[in-house]
């Protein structure tokens, strides 16, 4: 039996492939016509040649269980790539670069003169609040003045067809190798579709990752030694740590294997004696970086780390105290934020965010818990959150009680309609929602991904696309509409 | 490099020869059976031996009968030196160095572990388990081959070698040692004819037969097997070589002197031993001492290389 696309119902979301049932957006038309040529059991077959090719590559995440230890999962890919217009695309990339632009000004300016707060633009009790404000930077000028190298920015597309940003992540956001190994999946699974398509390479990340990188070193040297710091093996992203210093051929080193020495220099242990790190990639939170300035009881850090990156002996990426900016409510003031450093109106909207501080917005939200999505502030991976219209009674009351404690960590969020892209489910296709990760880079240059990381909920009507609760991901295409 | 890696490049190493040796210990072991004259019963307890474990199943299987020494050996997780945990081990120090072993080599290691895994409860029947010790053997070589045919010949190669080799040169030993004890008492003709075959399986469970007869080509006796498996410099498998082969490994890199001395010693040892004449008890001893310098030149490695002990 053929695919068949008639009974596919978009519900109302935005669907990235048909506009209505049957029907094909303009990008998508050979990638649909490609589709109802197969018989559903090539589908199946198809899905199941790159579930295998996975499996043998060893493409996998940890989850951490209570009862087993950490697992090794097998990463849950859908084989239907997700096509994104470059028109499109161009602009969005483009305000993903004026957005981390102004989040590196704000930051570096939090840990100076505090300009904006002074002006009264950003409040100074958010700023004393905050979890991830690291006094101990104040005063430190990283090179080129930025501070989030890596950003991973998360978008979604709404009912009407509008992209937002979700949020920012500036600690240590992951995903990135995820998105080449999903490239590299599909060209196996759907060959006869990259004639048709040339989606726009994505594989120059590790090379620009190492220049990103590399432009931090305090050597000026041709090759500078850089190193990926991991947690280690028990950590979800340690196959991503693996694999970014693999592809850079930077070295991988757990906090272990480096040491700083009386100069203030750090070096890694090896066989032939100490050798010293230009830069360090760290895969590490703030908190666990070096037990001489933050949590003392921290085994995976280098004890010293911070002197030695004051000192300029070192590049941090990201710097310490970079996370100031990856935090809910600071999310909702950066249209300020962009307009007070670059006076340009944001190129991507925020989602409308209701900030629990302040009294007629919490009642907002007090008043509409049903409707709306609540996130505390300093979490990630889906973690602690309302979500309104599927919440039982007792779930809201538990938040309206989190929120009156402590307004300052919570915001809230219309439940978005986010967009669907069509899915392998058995022998057909069903809509699951998506959302999206691009990787912006900032060193002397930055870059934008060309797409990035697409992550589905491949639980029916699920919204919740993290990995480490029932989500997986698709390989993204950015396709030149021109050439079609 | 970092030490680290070169330790856990080291240990992946003798990990993958691990299992593949305790594959055909398992295997040869089984083919032996076959062979027995009627009325003569094949102890398992020996393999245990081999592998230096006795406590540990002791304080897990009553007696050591065929079943209970096939699950210590191939599927026991809490014997650390059994087939699936060896994978395990290497597997998992293999993950730790993914940016250095090629990608390819890590897909064939994590291929092997989850087929070792997924299929260990048809290895344990006497009609799965020739395919499945196979298959063990044949991967892991893959493995071996795989990395020799697409790995720098960098440091990293260099204890990939020391660590195989090492290994290597401990479990001939350990085969010798075991499989040298007669297990016919009464010198009779029968047992004469069964000597032979014995013999036979030593070769065989290192892969040793065809090469003995094209290096030797006389009767497999016991003392022409001894000095082929002990002291020639041609065969892999041979401890003679093994330890040559660490030591081309060892010689070039920084800091190695301590570990070429003691090489040295060791071959000294090993070639000056007539290892031909030594009948069962001084044969044993001289094993143990090889095995005590094998240990020796780990902790030599280990001071010289790897990372220093967390004081705990």
């Amino acid at each position: 039996m053929s695919i068949d696309l008639t009974r596919y119902s978009t519900n109302d979301f935005f669907d990235e492939m048909l506009e209505r049932p049957n029907r094909a957006r303009t990008w998508s038309k050979q990638l649909v016509a490609h589709l109802r040529q197969m018989d559903d059991g090539e589908l199946a077959a198809r899905q199941a040649s790159a579930e295998l090719a996975i499996k043998e590559m060893g493409i996998t995440f940890t989850v951490y269980n209570e009862q087993d230890g950490t697992i090794d999962r097998n990463w849950p890919f859908d084989i239907v790539p997700r096509i994104i217009p470059r028109q499109e695309w161009e602009r969005v990339a483009a305000g993903l670069r004026q957005r981390v632009k102004a989040l590196n000004l704000f930051i570096d300016d939090l840990y100076h003169e505090q300009r904006i707060v002074k002006e009264g633009v950003f409040p100074a009790e958010v700023l004393k609040q905050s979890k991830n404000f690291r006094p101990q930077c104040c005063g430190v000028n990283p090179p080129h003045r930025v501070w989030a190298h890596i950003c991973g920015s998360d978008l979604v597309r709404d009912r009407d067809g509008t992209i937002y940003v979700l949020e920012d992540n500036l600690r240590v956001p992951s995903g990135v190798s995820y998105m080449l190994e999903n490239r590299l999946v599909t060209k196996r699974v759907f060959p006869e579709l990259f004639e048709d398509y040339a989606p726009l390479p994505v594989n120059d990340y590790p090379t620009r990752l190492y220049e990103t990188l590399a432009s931090l070193s305090p050597r000026k040297v041709k090759r500078p030694v850089v190193a990926v710091l991991t947690p280690g093996i028990y950590n979800s992203a340690y196959f991503e740590h693996a694999y970014l210093a693999q592809e850079m051929g930077a070295e991988l080193v757990e906090g272990r294997d480096l040491f700083v020495d009386s100069d203030d220099k750090v070096y890694m242990r090896t066989i032939s004696g100490p050798q010293r790190v230009d830069v360090i990639y760290r895969r590490i939170d703030d908190d666990f970086i070096d037990p001489e300035v933050f949590r003392p009881d921290s085994a995976l850090g280098v004890s010293g780390l911070i002197r030695a990156w004051k000192a300029g002996n070192v590049g941090l990426a990201n710097a310490p105290g970079a996370g100031v900016a990856d935090d809910k409510v600071v999310y909702a003031f950066v249209p300020e934020i962009i307009k007070y450093y670059l006076n340009e109106a944001p190129g991507i909207p925020n989602v409308p965010t209701y900030r629990c501080m302040y009294p007629d917005e919490q009642k907002y939200v007090l008043d509409h818990l049903e409707e709306l999505v609540v996130k505390p502030a300093n979490e990630s991976g889906g973690y602690g959150m309302l979500m309104g219209p599927t919440s039982t009674k007792a779930e809201r009351e538990t938040f309206t009680k989190l929120i009156r404690k402590d307004p300052r960590n919570y915001i809230g969020q219309p439940t978005l309609g986010i967009s669907t892209v069509p899915t392998v489910v058995g022998r057909d296709l069903e809509p699951r929602h998506v959302d999206l990760r691009p990787f912006i880079l900032s060193g002397r240059d930055t870059l934008v991904t060309a797409g990035g990381l697409t992550r589905v909920a491949l639980r029916k009507g699920s919204l919740v696309v993290n990995s480490s609760q029932g989500g997986g991901s698709k390989d993204t295409w950015i396709v030149d509409m021109e050439d079609n | 490099m970092l030490s680290r890696v070169a330790e856990n490049i080291y240990w992946m190493a003798r990990c993958i020869e691990r299992a593949e040796n305790t594959a055909r210990l398992v295997s040869v072991n089984a083919n032996l059976l076959l062979d027995l004259p009627r009325g003569v019963q094949l102890d398992w307890e020996p393999l245990i031996t081999i592998v230096g474990m006795n406590q540990p199943f002791r304080e897990r299987y009553s007696e050591a009968s065929e079943r209970n020494v096939m699950r210590f050996l191939i599927g026991d997780q809490n014997n650390p030196n059994s087939i699936l945990s060896s994978l395990r081990n290497a597997r998992e120090n293999c993950r730790t160095v993914r940016d250095i072993v090629p990608r390819s080599g890590w897909e064939r290691l994590n291929e092997l572990f989850l087929y070792a895994k997924d299929n260990v409860n048809s290895g344990l029947t006497k009609g799965g388990r020739y395919a499945y010790l196979t298959r063990i053997i044949t991967g892991s070589q893959g493995i071996s081959g795989l990395l020799s045919g697409t790995m720098a010949r960098d440091e990293a190669y260099q204890f990939l070698r020391i660590g195989r080799n090492l290994e290597r040169a401990d479990m001939t030993t350990r085969i010798i040692d075991v499989r040298s004890t007669d297990l016919l008492p009464e010198e009779t003709p029968e047992s004469k004819a069964f000597d032979t075959i014995q013999w036979i399986s030593v070769l065989n469970s290192l892969s040793a037969y065809q090469a003995y007869r094209r290096l030797v080509q006389v009767q497999v006796s016991r003392a022409e097997v001894l000095i082929f498996l002990f002291q020639n410099r041609l065969f892999p498998r041979a401890f003679n070589h093994c330890i040559d082969t660490v030591k081309d490994g060892l010689q070039p890199l920084k800091n190695s002197q301590q570990g070429v001395k003691v090489l040295a010693d060791l071959k000294e040892l090993v070639e000056a031993t007539p290892v031909n004449t030594l009948r069962q008890t001084p044969l044993h001893d001289f094993i143990d001492r090889l095995q005590l310098e094998v240990i020796n030149l780990h902790k030599v490695l280990e001071k010289s290389y790897f990372l220093p002990r967390l004081e705990t």
